[in-house]
Order: C-alpha cells, then structure tokens, then sequence
C-alpha cells in the first residue's frame, strides 16, 4: 500500500511538471498534429486505391463492386509505422529531464533521503511518461474513430486496437530506456541527445533482416524493436512480441534503477 | 538519539570524513562547526543515509543508517546545502508532495503541511511559484519540507546560508524553538551561531573531529592558550626581550609605545597563564609594570586556532 501511495506521488509530481511546463502540450500537439496528417493521408491513399480497384471491376465487368481492399492493410499499418516513428523523436523529449533535472536542482537528495525506495522512484517516473504517451496514443485515436461514425461498413477494430498496443508498448520501451539514460547525466540535453542515439541504436537493429542473413543476424534482427510491430499492426496478438517489449522495458527500468542506486555508492 | 561511532568516507583517495564519532542526546542542538570542506555535509549526509559510510557505525534514534535506512528516514527531516526545491511547483503543492512522500497519511496531511507553513512563516507565498521566491523564503520552505513529517532528528546543513541579518535571527529563534522537541543538528560556519543557538558543538577539521564541548567551555578552557596585553615602562628593546624570555612565551608583538609605555601582546602556550611569570620577570629587570590584562579568546580564535595548521597540537590541549 505504501508502495502504490509513493509511486502516486511521484507520478502525481510528474504529471504536474509535464502539464506545468510547455512539454506535454508541445508534445500532444505535434503528435496529434502528425497522427492527422499521416492519418489523412493514409486514409486518402486508401480510398484512391478503393476506388481505383472499383473502377477496373466495373471495366472488366467483374460484377457487384469487385475485389475489396483491406482498410487494415491499407491505412491501419502504414499509419502506426510512421507513429512510431513520431515515438523515436518524441520519447526522448518525455524523459531527459526526469533524473536529469532532479540531480541538477538537487531535489535527487530530497528523494534520496524520504522513507521511498528507489524502484517506487523509478517506477513513479516512468509509469508518468507512459501515462502522458498512452494519452497521446488515446487523443490521436479520435481520428480512427471518425471512420467509425462515418463508414458504411465499420472497418475490424482489432487491428486498430492491436496496433495502439504495440505502438504503446514500443514506445513504452523507450520510455524505460530514456529514464534510464537520464540518470546518467545532469544535463538534459545531453540525456536527451544519448536517448535519441540509444533509441535509433534499436530501431536499426531490425535492418540487419534481409532474406539473406544468416543467423547472427537474424538474431540481431530480432533484437530490433520494431520487428516486432509487425504482427501487432496485423491485428495479430503474438505473445513473444508483447513479452519482447516487456522485457526490454524490464531491462531499462532494472538498468535506471541499479543506475540511480549504485550513483549514491560511487558518490 | 545520534550515535556515531569512528565514521570513516573516502572518495577514491581522498577521505573526506576520518574516524568520526559523536554523540547527540534527545532535544539537544548540536552545532557541527568546521571550515568549508571539513567534512560537515559529508557527515550529515551519511546520517541521513544519501550516502553510505565507508567505515565505522551511525546510529539515527536507535536505527543503523545503513541497515536500516527507511526507518532512520522517517525519523529524519533534513535541509540539504541548497534547499531541494522544485521551480515549477507553488509553495503549499510542493508542501503537499512533500508529505506524501514522507508517509504522511491522508487527514494528518493537510494539518502537518499547514503547521510547517505556520511555523516556518510562509503563509503569505503559499500560492507562490518557488522560482519568484527569494532566498531567504526558499530556504524557509525548506526548513518547512524538513519538519513536515513531525521528525525526532532535525538534520539542517547551513541553515542560515545566504540570509540577510534579520532573516538570520529569525532562523536561529526557530531552530531554538525546535531543539527540545526534536533533536537538532546543525552545521555552520558562522561561529556567533553556535554561541547563539547550540547546546554543544562539534569543531571539525579535515575530517576529523578537533574539538567537542560546550561552546562556554570551550572559550573557557583555552582561555589560557589567549594574548596577555602588557603594558611597561622602559625602553622597548629591552622589555621586549625580557618578556620573550619568560618560559612559555611563544612570541610578543609589540603594539607601540606612549609616553615611554610599551605595550605588547604576549603569546603563550596553550593552557598555560603566564602572568605571574610576566610581572616578576619585567619587574627583576627594573621596568615598571603599569598593566597586564588577559585578553580572552573569543570561539572565533578558538575556531582558528583548531583548524589552522596547527590543529594537531591544538587538539589534545582542548
């Protein structure tokens, strides 16, 4: 109980920071702003082909309105892959400052020296980025609701459903790592530059699959974080996807927080 | 309530703290006195477990620092250097985030928050952003944080840092008002501080404590180790040589001379009065004595005197 009541309280302190500040709203604003563009675009893209293929149904006579075109295929994945790459831009925005600004201001030592643990700090603070990013994710989706209210046939939402959770959950990843590369430095910035170096640095991983890799690199490949967006942007629940992202933000979160104790050892 | 016992810190190889060891009774004010970089903040932040010793025990209301550290934590209210403020936050918010994470309880919140604001007068910035507030209310915002949660221990590093005269004298009246209830420990390196608030005080150097006692009795015990002010009739050379003479004396500085009266100040050994032995000599060799006053040694020359480079011969006189 007490645990939950601390990491309240830093998620509460933390939020409070992110909505006191111009970061969550510059944040919610660019992405909502880029998950319109790229949803109106995709969507457009979608429609020119529907129409198109209806077309040529007609022309060659294939009866009724001819093959349809999957919404999913179409719109749905090519809109989570470009949002995740909103995320690789946005998360080190939504973690530099969490232990950055607390060593730099000193407060690190008003946190150290309460009856609170280090994980229910670790934990406080990432849960409050996930939290802000999952709001984002939840803010952007009124687009893909639209189609809801005005499709004749209403798309499959478990796609829609399937990808926000593995946007969620890979951004979520680096989250985990961004809070841990903020307790490395005193500086924001260069918290933020590391992350964003970090963050790509596992983004590229996934290049290294091409069908002519052998296995070393099918490993690496597997390590990339966004192979594993795939099957989830499919619609399809893969159970060894959502335990790879969980275990990576296991990891930055188990790295964040040897890092913030073994700092008071070293000290 | 604060036992420390042969507490050692080295960073790589510097020792910032050597072979500590101190002991704080319930409701006393200790005053933690020492040169910058004496050790002080090190100390106090091993007793507050934001670092771990080296070597040696502290003991916090009868919990081990370092083997039980969430319990000496709640027992422990302290104000860092620089108070531990969030810029972005208003006074009373800060407050309220304050006590939580110190395990204040739902209803017991509110009363302890608005009590630490009353005590420490910041009622009037209370919807204030921290970041408009000016020194010497950040620092009683902090001392607020410090005494929210009701501590035993009050662990306070520089309390009266960067404060104007008046703000001062405030502080001291409030941590006076605190010790008895809560046991107090602060550092400082203004020495009218300690004579004005502290019971006892702990005069450390280099790391290592040089001396520990009451401030009165710490005056009074190398009173002797002061300057004898002399005044004689005769020619300067000649009484200057008889004083340096006298056994005991280390050095005279000769102050001037009026109306052929010399007067010097006469530099002893610690501990020892020299006086009698001053008056015979001058006398014997046919100089008039006209006046010998002991000048006493205010804590500051005290203070000097023990954490100057001669600290090692200093500390086992006191």
């Amino acid at each position: 109980m007490t645990a939950l009541r601390n990491i309240a309280a830093i998620f509460g302190k933390e939020w409070r920071h992110y909505f006191g500040s111009p970061i969550a709203w510059v944040a919610l604003f660019v992405w909502t702003m880029l998950f319109g563009i790229f949803f109106y675009f995709s969507f457009s893209f979608f429609l020119e082909q529907s129409m198109r293929i209806a077309q040529q149904g007609m022309e060659y006579g294939g009866g009724g309105g001819g093959m349809k075109i999957s919404l999913n295929e179409y719109m749905i994945r090519p809109l989570f892959h470009n949002l995740a790459v909103v995320a690789l831009f946005i998360a080190p925005m939504l973690t530099m400052r969490l232990f950055a600004e607390e060593k730099r201001q000193g407060t690190i030592e008003l946190l150290a020296t309460s009856p609170i643990t280090d994980w229910q700090v670790v934990l406080g603070k990432f849960l409050a980025a996930s939290g802000l990013y999952a709001l984002m994710i939840l803010a952007g989706l009124i687009n893909v609701a639209l189609i809801w209210s005005y499709a004749t046939s209403p798309p499959d939402w478990k796609p829609v459903a399937t990808g926000a959770l593995g946007l969620f959950l890979l951004g979520a990843c680096f989250l985990a790592m961004g809070t841990f590369v903020s307790t490395l430095t005193r500086n924001q910035i260069v918290a933020g530059i590391l992350s964003f170096c970090l963050f790509l640095g596992m983004w590229t991983l996934g290049w290294a699959d091409d069908p002519t890799s052998g296995p070393v690199l099918k490993a690496v490949a597997y390590l990339g974080i966004t192979t594993h967006l795939e099957d989830l942007v499919k619609g399809v629940v893969d159970l060894k996807h959502v335990v790879f992202y969980l275990s990576v933000i296991a990891f930055g979160l188990f790295l964040a927080h040897q890092s913030v104790e073994s700092q008071r050892w070293r000290a | 309530m604060i036992e420390v016992e042969g507490l050692t810190k080295r960073y790589g190889r510097t020792t910032a703290v050597d072979g500590v060891s101190f002991r704080v009774e319930k409701g006393e004010i200790l005053g933690f006195l020492g040169p910058n970089g004496a050790g002080k903040t090190t100390t106090m932040r091993i007793l507050t477990c934001y670092l771990p010793p080296t070597e040696g025990t502290a003991r916090v209301a009868g919990y081990d620092v370092f083997a039980q550290p969430m319990e000496v934590k709640k027992r422990v209210g302290y104000l860092p250097e620089t108070p531990p403020l969030y810029p972005d936050m208003e006074v009373a918010e800060y407050l309220e985030f304050c006590a939580r994470i110190k395990g204040v309880e739902g209803k017991e919140r509110a009363n302890r928050v608005a009590y630490a604001i009353e005590t420490c007068r910041v009622g009037d910035v209370r919807r204030k952003l921290i970041a408009k507030l000016s020194k010497g209310y950040r620092q009683r915002v902090g001392l607020a944080q410090a005494i929210l949660h009701n501590p035993e221990v009050l662990i306070l590093d520089e309390p009266t840092a960067g404060l104007d005269p008046k703000q001062i004298i405030e502080t001291r009246e409030l941590i006076r008002g605190l010790g008895g209830s809560h046991t107090v420990i602060l550092s400082t390196h203004i020495l009218p501080e300690v004579s004005m608030t502290c019971g006892r005080v702990v005069i450390i150097n280099k790391g290592r404590v040089v001396a520990e006692d009451a401030p009165d009795n710490l005056v009074r015990r190398l009173k002797g180790a002061g300057t004898t002010r002399i005044e004689v009739r005769g020619a300067e050379a000649s009484v200057l040589e008889a004083i340096r003479a006298v056994p005991g004396v280390i050095a005279a500085h000769p102050r001037g001379s009026h109306d052929g009266i010399v007067v010097a100040d006469v530099e002893a050994e610690a501990g020892k009065d020299v006086r009698a032995e001053l008056a015979s000599a001058v006398v014997t060799k046919g100089h008039g004595l006209v006046g010998l006053q002991q000048l006493g040694m205010s804590l500051e020359e005290i203070f000097l005197h023990l954490t100057t480079a001669d600290a090692e011969e200093a500390a086992p006189a006191a």
